[in-house]
């Protein structure tokens, strides 16, 4: 038996002590499945890059001070309240302005005629001026939950030693996004207690819990869905909304044009009628939980893709979402998504037809795809052609300097302003995956790193970050320009600015 | 939203940046005299090219050193004249009244003891006060406020002086407390970082490269998206690129004379401008380098009024931590070098003179065959302000401010 040793000494030694192609390794998974190097990162990762990615996922996913966080429900109920008091003021204050103007109006004006006409306007204004006012008086909790969740998101992704978990919550996070723009409160709690937690389970409960989630049945607009034969649709003029049960065949589930029709769509939503949540108004314990409503639901069995769902309850439901999950079509358009978001915008179909066949082979557990995605060769093997997304690059940049602190208010404004505000996509459909959509941004993404690059020049130093962070694994090209640059500043920004730093 | 409604009072900039300073000591010896003397340094980060700020028409090589990207009096636009031999580059109008009401002086042919070509080092060396970089972590405008202040004894609770931007400069770092203001807004990316970006792209990512283009184009385009506010937070109602980069020297620059105006206020401050490193395309009549000197050219008039009746009593040092090549490179722009210009401007000096022993421009007169050779050492005119203006004992100057340029003479009759 031929005896190898370890280098002796600190991790920081090993890293040295590590082969080129081994560092040069390491920095793709970092890049590619990671939130980028940061300090340290790259012994991390040691020279098994893949063996470590995989290692990462057998960690709890939690976050660390989420308990200091309120439930979905309890900041949805946090907020309704805020609003029935702020709509209160505002009712109080309007009434009472008008009150004054009235008692004021017969000194008002000499030239009655005009006057009135002028005056009714600006008592109008007045008025909702006054509602305003009162209704601003009360502060909304919505944002201050929506930062703090922020905070603790992304200090998960400055806090992993390699990341690649915390992509996973991010990808799904998107696959099945809500939106803050619609339902502010709940949209980080959503993503804790959902996403988070199913991220490395089976995709079924995955789906199951994200279309169960309150947040999911308030921003595809199921909460007052009914069937046109439930208690409730006899009795009223509305009725189904058509809205979530074809949003999860076309984006979350089998993806479009796999072969549903318009009335699988229909049948689907009267599945899915009466999942909708508490009212937080009548229960201050439970309002804003899900609820499955019996007076909603359309009564009676209903025929999805074939197949006859006879069950009488949410069972109903559920028994749609377990065969929707185990359909292959769905197999083969997470495996697509997943590649594309990770390896290429063009996945190799090599690659996607051995993870839909995991996906397939082991009831579609989320970890064994993501682990025959890092353990195929054709996930390595192209160049680094994508361009990171903003959030991604946003983390890595802050990662390369070691910060581990976060102000929420920073990283969402610096979000948005780069087109991803966080959990704020346009769209059902999620923020896209190819480089067509963000490449136009990379001006605005200079002007954020060139602002990030000016705050921690005294701090930061890049020629330490390019062998300390990087291992050296960078074009020649960068070490040049970094060289060459006339400050700590541009040097910082010249690095983040790289291809090399916004490709992976 | 401009800063002029947002210059924070003392007390909120004192409690944002987390502790309360006391100004109670004066300058005493200028104090004496009955003067408040204010000095204000500002670095221009990157090395500003000396010959493209103030060039000299009257030297019979200069044309053909530069060609046609030479500085002349008949140029379009032409420069400015200051004497028989000097012109000042166009985009710099109050500079060229400020000097010729005697309120400006320019030094030419000037260099700090840094004889080698990287920006770090030469920074280290312009702004520690030491001939060589990496020697010490304060800068000597520190030093001599605190040899100022008590004899060396320093008050904890006192702070004389004033850091602009978010990495308060060298020059003012030390044992003597500073304060710091960090302009609300934020500086753009400069021409020449978006320069060097292309250039790196060209190299390396061909798309990114056409995106980048096609952003500086939209930016030299101006109008669209230049009608909004200069120094809005929008990017979509940004103005271009030089609009802000003007918006916030005039910012940073008008914040520090503020401060300094003030009765309580600290004496001596500095802050840094960056984007001066213009190897690629420089323009210095047209382009990149002319709007930069505009953009100072714009700070010096918000210095000047924010000083308001204090003026009179106001030096600026504008300085460099080297110069660039004599002759244009292969890419229209100039490389590192050696001696450039100084500015000073203020009411306080005896001003309208460019102070040079010119060297020539001849290949054998330049320093090492490729930048102007520096005659005058810069920290003699450092040291004449200090000793002249601020009233710092020449001992201390050679000793601990500037440590072993005992024989560098300091500059006499810069300030009236």
């Amino acid at each position: 038996m031929v005896a190898t040793s370890l280098p002796s000494g600190s991790l920081e030694n090993w890293a040295f002590a590590m082969s080129n192609s081994a560092k040069a390794e390491a920095v793709l998974a970092l890049h590619r499945f990671g939130m980028g190097p940061r300090p340290g990162s790259i012994a991390a990762v040691g020279t098994d890059p893949r063996g470590a990615l995989i290692a990462e996922l057998d960690r709890p996913l939690v976050l660390s001070a989420a308990a200091s966080l309120p439930s979905s429900a309890k900041a949805f109920r946090t907020v309704a309240d805020a609003n029935a008091r702020r709509a209160a003021r505002a009712k109080q204050a309007q009434q009472q302005a008008k009150k004054q103007q009235v008692a004021a109006a017969p000194v008002m004006s000499e030239d009655q005629t005009q006057g009135q006409v002028q005056s009714s306007g600006t008592e109008k204004d007045a008025a909702e001026m006054a509602a305003k006012q009162a209704a601003e008086a009360v502060p909304d909790p919505g944002r201050p939950i929506y930062l703090q969740e922020a905070k603790l998101r992304t200090e998960a992704a400055l806090g992993a030693d390699i990341g690649f978990a915390e992509r996973l919550v991010w990808f799904w996070s998107n696959h099945f996004c809500i939106s803050a723009y619609k339902i502010q409160s709940m949209s980080g709690a959503y993503e804790r207690e959902a996403v988070r937690a199913n991220a490395l389970g089976h995709f079924v409960d995955l789906l199951l819990a994200v279309e169960g989630h309150p947040a999911m049945l308030f921003y595809l607009d199921n909460l007052g869905s009914m069937g046109a034969n439930s208690i409730a649709g006899i009795n009223r003029s509305r009725g189904l909304n058509e809205n979530i049960a074809r949003e999860i065949m076309e984006l979350h589930t089998l993806g479009v044009r796999t072969g549903y029709t318009q009335d699988d769509v229909i049948s689907f939503a009267n599945v899915l009628t009466g999942w909708t949540l508490v009212p937080p108004g009548d229960n201050p314990e439970h309002g804003g939980e899900f609820t499955f409503n019996p007076r909603l639901h359309e009564p009676g069995g209903q025929t999805v893709l074939g197949k006859r769902y006879e069950q009488e309850d949410a069972e109903q439901g559920r028994a749609v979402l377990r065969d929707l999950a185990a359909h292959p079509a769905t197999a083969t358009h997470v495996a697509t998504k997943l590649a594309r978001h990770f390896v290429a915008d063009e996945p190799p179909p090599a690659l996607v037809e051995q993870m839909a066949k995991t996906f397939r082979d082991t009831e579609g557990d989320l970890k064994q795809v993501a682990i025959t995605m890092v353990s195929s060769d054709e996930a390595w093997r192209g160049p680094p052609s994508k361009l990171k997304r903003p959030g991604e690059w946003v983390v890595g940049m802050v990662r390369a300097t070691g910060i581990k602190d976060v102000d929420p208010t920073r990283f969402t404004a610096g979000q948005d302003l780069l087109g991803e505000g966080l959990w704020r996509p346009s769209a059902p459909k999620g923020y896209p995956d190819d480089e067509a959509s963000w490449i136009d941004g990379v001006g605005r993404r200079l002007d954020l790193a060139n602002n990030f690059s000016e705050r921690v020049a005294a701090t930061a130093d890049p020629q330490a970050i390019i062998e300390d962070v990087f291992a050296s694994e960078i074009a020649p090209e960068v070490k040049q320009a970094v060289g060459r640059a006339e400050s700590r500043q541009q040097a910082l920004a010249l690095l983040f600015m790289s291809a090399d730093f916004q490709r992976r | 939203m401009g800063f002029v409604n947002h210059l924070p009072t003392r007390r909120e900039l004192l409690v944002g940046s987390g502790a309360l300073f006391a100004w109670s000591q004066m300058p005493r010896l200028a104090r004496a005299e009955g003067r408040d003397p204010r000095l204000l340094v500002v670095v221009l980060r990157g090395a500003l090219d000396g010959l493209g700020a103030v060039a000299p028409v009257g030297d019979p090589d200069w044309i053909s050193l530069r060609g046609d990207r030479a500085l002349a009096l008949d140029g379009k636009p032409p420069a400015l004249p200051l004497d028989a031999f000097f012109a000042l580059n166009p985009a710099m109008p109050n500079l060229h009244r400020l000097y010729k009401s005697g309120k400006a002086s320019i030094v030419h042919a000037t260099a700090t003891p840094y004889r080698e070509r990287s920006h770090f080092d030469g920074q280290d060396v312009l702004e520690s006060g030491f001939t060589r970089p990496g020697a010490t972590s304060s800068g000597w405008l520190n030093r001599a406020l605190l040899a100022l202040e008590s004899g060396g004894r320093v008050d904890p609770r006192g702070s004389r002086a004033l850091g602009i931007g978010s990495v308060t400069p060298l020059v003012v770092r030390g044992s003597a407390p500073v304060m710091t203001w960090v302009p609300q807004k934020l500086l753009p990316a400069s021409e020449d970082t978006q320069n060097r970006l292309l250039d790196l792209y060209q190299h390396t990512d061909p798309k990114l490269a056409t995106v980048l283009q096609a952003r500086m184009k939209l930016a030299s385009l101006g109008g669209a998206p230049g009608t909004g506010d200069p120094m809005s937070d929008d990017p979509t109602l940004m103005p271009p690129g030089i609009e802000r980069v003007r918006a916030y020297f005039a910012e940073a620059a008008g914040t520090a004379a503020r401060y300094l105006a003030k009765p309580d206020g600290p004496r001596v401050g500095a802050m840094g401008f960056v984007g001066w490193d213009t190897h690629i395309a420089e323009g210095a009549a047209s382009g990149q380098l002319y709007n930069l000197l505009g953009a100072l050219d714009g700070a010096f008039a918000a210095i000047e009024r924010n000083m308001g009746e204090v003026w009179g009593e106001t030096v600026v040092a504008v300085v460099t931590e080297f110069g660039r090549t004599a002759r244009i490179n292969g890419t229209q722009g100039t490389d590192h070098g050696t001696g450039t210009v100084a500015f000073l401007i203020g009411g306080a000096l005896a001003g309208g003179r460019v102070i040079a022993d010119w060297p020539g421009l001849k290949s054998a007169q330049l320093f090492e065959d490729r930048d102007l050779k520096p005659t005058t050492d810069l920290r003699a005119v450092l040291k004449g302000l200090l000793r002249d203006h601020l009233r710092v004992e020449e001992k201390i100057l050679a000793e601990t401010v500037f440590p072993g340029s005992a024989d560098v003479k300091a500059m006499g009759g810069l300030v009236g």
